[in-house]
């Protein structure tokens, strides 16, 4: 991966991109990354999420809104496996990255996580210093390293977070304030290199000043990695994102609560001119 | 009938009729009684506890010197002036030894197990969480008749050090496998997903997050678990702890007595001199069953992790 290589994106500057309405791919050769086709999440017998089928398309940030228990999250744990962690959780349908099934039986879930990494909706610094919580993906995951320094240095950096900690390597990451320890996160989730960040609602749990950074580094950071974010907030996913998937939940006739993918577009489409009515109805504020 | 519309504001409390009446401070007969009924619970508690501890210091004020621990005991009554408690001293840091080797790895590793890779799904990982609770409720000399049983008789270990240390380790080791899956619980689960999240294996996880950060819970219960056991005389009447030896255990496969055999033996004795040096027993037991739990809560205080 090649940081300063930008010509497959035309049209990208890539400073100052900043919290500016991207809203349109930045690239006109749709390549997806991750594909999604017929995929339903299962909680035991729950049907949570319901035959969702959408791209994730390389270096590009990929928002999903909707109202809460539309399985947005859920969705999102899938792409990298950490549903395995929820027992009884089942996945039908296909998640292919590179075209390869994700939950096919010789697919190794450690492997998925290190290639594609997830940033948590509050904050979880490892109760280490700022310098071990970077260094620890590096280290489990065996990274061959010549210099763990310059590797958490760079990643603190791409973080956006150096200049305020680098007089403090040795202090706890539990210490810095909420917007830090979520940049923490972030530094210590790119420090493994992974193509693919998911980032399950960063900013909730943060002021609108430490929102403010963490999009800005979302945007940053999107020349390089690709990345799918979950927000509550429709401000913030049309703020950064370029493509956005609409969920809702749908009752059926059991009176049960299924997530469902109503429209996935560009967010610029998405938002001025939604296909569905009831998209429409969620970005106006008439629902939801 | 209609209800006018004022009746709500007449349910407010009145701050117009007597003036102000945020300053008329009320008696609440209620409050004070449960107050007055919480501190008497504590008063009697802390009254028993006071009473015993002056009770055995002045009974044995005579006898806190270092011919308490340099002294063997003895059943005359004419040499008890040059008498102590060492061999049950010996043989009670002995066993705790022991009992800390084994029961601290099984406990601890049996409950990462339970806690980390059982699926609670299953039935026979939901039985056997079953039979850990009921195994810390199971009383002490049951285990004692077992260890008699099976360990001293038919595994022929005999009355020794090791046979007590098994039967101890036994008796304490639903409660170091307790305190530790507690220890273990409180780790919040987003440090663990933080950690898979970033490709940790879960052995990694465990060792590097979990562990480190329950450590403190752990020793806690552990040490707490042990001083329990230092305490236990019961299993150890039935598995032979002799009364009055006259030298230290040299090894495992030695013979043995332990402080709260060594107390029991001289209480049941008439002289008065006998209930002195019990006493003086009782004051060494005390403290080092004090001092574990002191290290204990030091550990706790020193590197609990807050969240």
């Amino acid at each position: 991966m090649n940081p300063t290589d930008t010509t497959n994106r035309p049209g990208v500057s890539i400073a100052g991109v900043g919290t500016q309405a991207t809203g349109a791919p930045k690239s006109d050769a749709a390549d997806p990354v991750m594909e999604l086709s017929g995929v339903s999440v299962y909680y035991g017998a729950y049907e949570a999420v319901r035959d969702t089928s959408m791209p994730i398309q390389e270096k590009q940030i990929t928002a999903m809104i909707g109202p809460s228990g539309c399985g947005k999250s859920t969705i999102l744990r899938s792409l990298n496996r950490m549903n395995d962690l929820i027992p009884g959780a089942r996945v039908s349908g296909a998640v292919t990255y590179h075209g390869q099934d994700l939950y096919a039986k010789d697919v190794d879930p450690i492997e998925v996580r290190r290639r594609i990494g997830m940033v948590f909706q509050k904050p979880n610094p490892f109760p280490k210093s700022i310098y071990d919580n970077v260094a620890y993906g590096p280290r489990v995951t065996g990274m061959k390293v010549s210099s763990m320094d310059d590797l958490v240095e760079k990643a603190l950096r791409d973080a956006a977070l150096w200049d305020e900690v680098k007089d403090k390597l040795k202090t706890s990451g539990l210490a810095l304030s909420g917007g830090q320890q979520q940049r923490l996160c972030i530094a210590r989730t790119i420090a493994v290199r992974p193509e693919i960040i998911l980032m399950d609602e960063p900013c909730s749990a943060l002021d609108p000043i430490a929102t403010a950074k963490i999009e800005d580094l979302m945007s940053e950071l999107s020349n390089d990695y690709t990345i799918v974010i979950v927000t509550h907030n429709m401000q913030q996913a049309a703020r950064v994102s370029h493509y956005t998937a609409f969920f809702t939940a749908e009752v059926d006739e059991q009176q049960e609560r299924h997530g469902r993918l109503v429209e996935f577009s560009q967010t610029g489409k998405l938002f001025t001119n939604p296909a569905d009515k009831r998209t429409e109805d969620y970005i106006t504020g008439r629902f939801g | 009938m209609s209800t006018p519309p004022t009746t709500t504001t007449e349910t407010r409390p009145d701050s117009s009729a007597s003036g102000n009446a945020l300053t008329q401070r009320r008696s609440r007969p209620g409050e004070v009684a449960f107050r007055l009924a919480m501190q008497a619970c504590l008063l009697i508690a802390f009254g028993v506890l006071a009473a015993l501890l002056t009770w055995v210091l002045v009974k044995g004020w005579n006898r806190l010197d270092s011919r308490l621990w340099t002294e063997m005991p003895t059943g005359l009554v004419s040499r008890l002036d040059g008498a102590g408690v060492q061999s049950a001293l010996v043989g009670t840091l002995w066993i705790i030894s022991l009992v800390a080797l084994i029961c601290l790895p099984i406990g601890i590793l049996s409950a990462i197990y339970l806690e980390e890779y059982a699926d609670n799904t299953r039935w026979y990982n939901r039985l056997l969480e079953l039979n850990i609770q009921n195994l810390a409720g199971v009383p002490s000399i049951i285990f004692g008749i077992l260890g008699l049983g099976i360990i001293a008789r038919a595994l022929g270990l005999g009355f020794t050090v090791i046979t007590a240390a098994i039967v101890l380790s036994l008796l304490v080791l639903p409660v170091v496998i307790i305190a530790t899956r507690e220890a273990i619980r409180a780790v919040p689960q987003s440090i663990r997903h933080a950690s898979y999240a970033l490709g940790a294996t879960k052995w990694q996880t465990v060792s590097r997050q979990v562990l480190p950060s329950a450590v403190p819970g752990i020793a806690t219960g552990s040490i707490l678990a042990l001083s329990r056991a230092i305490g236990e005389a019961a299993p150890l009447i039935v598995l032979g702890a002799v009364t009055f030896i006259t030298f230290n255990p040299d090894g495992l496969d030695s013979g043995y007595t332990a402080l709260p055999i060594q107390i029991y033996t001289f209480i049941t004795r008439s002289q008065s001199e006998y209930t002195e040096l019990a006493a003086g027993a009782i004051v060494l037991l005390l403290a080092i069953v004090l001092a574990m739990n002191s290290i204990a809560i030091f550990v706790r205080n020193r590197f609990e992790k807050r969240w």
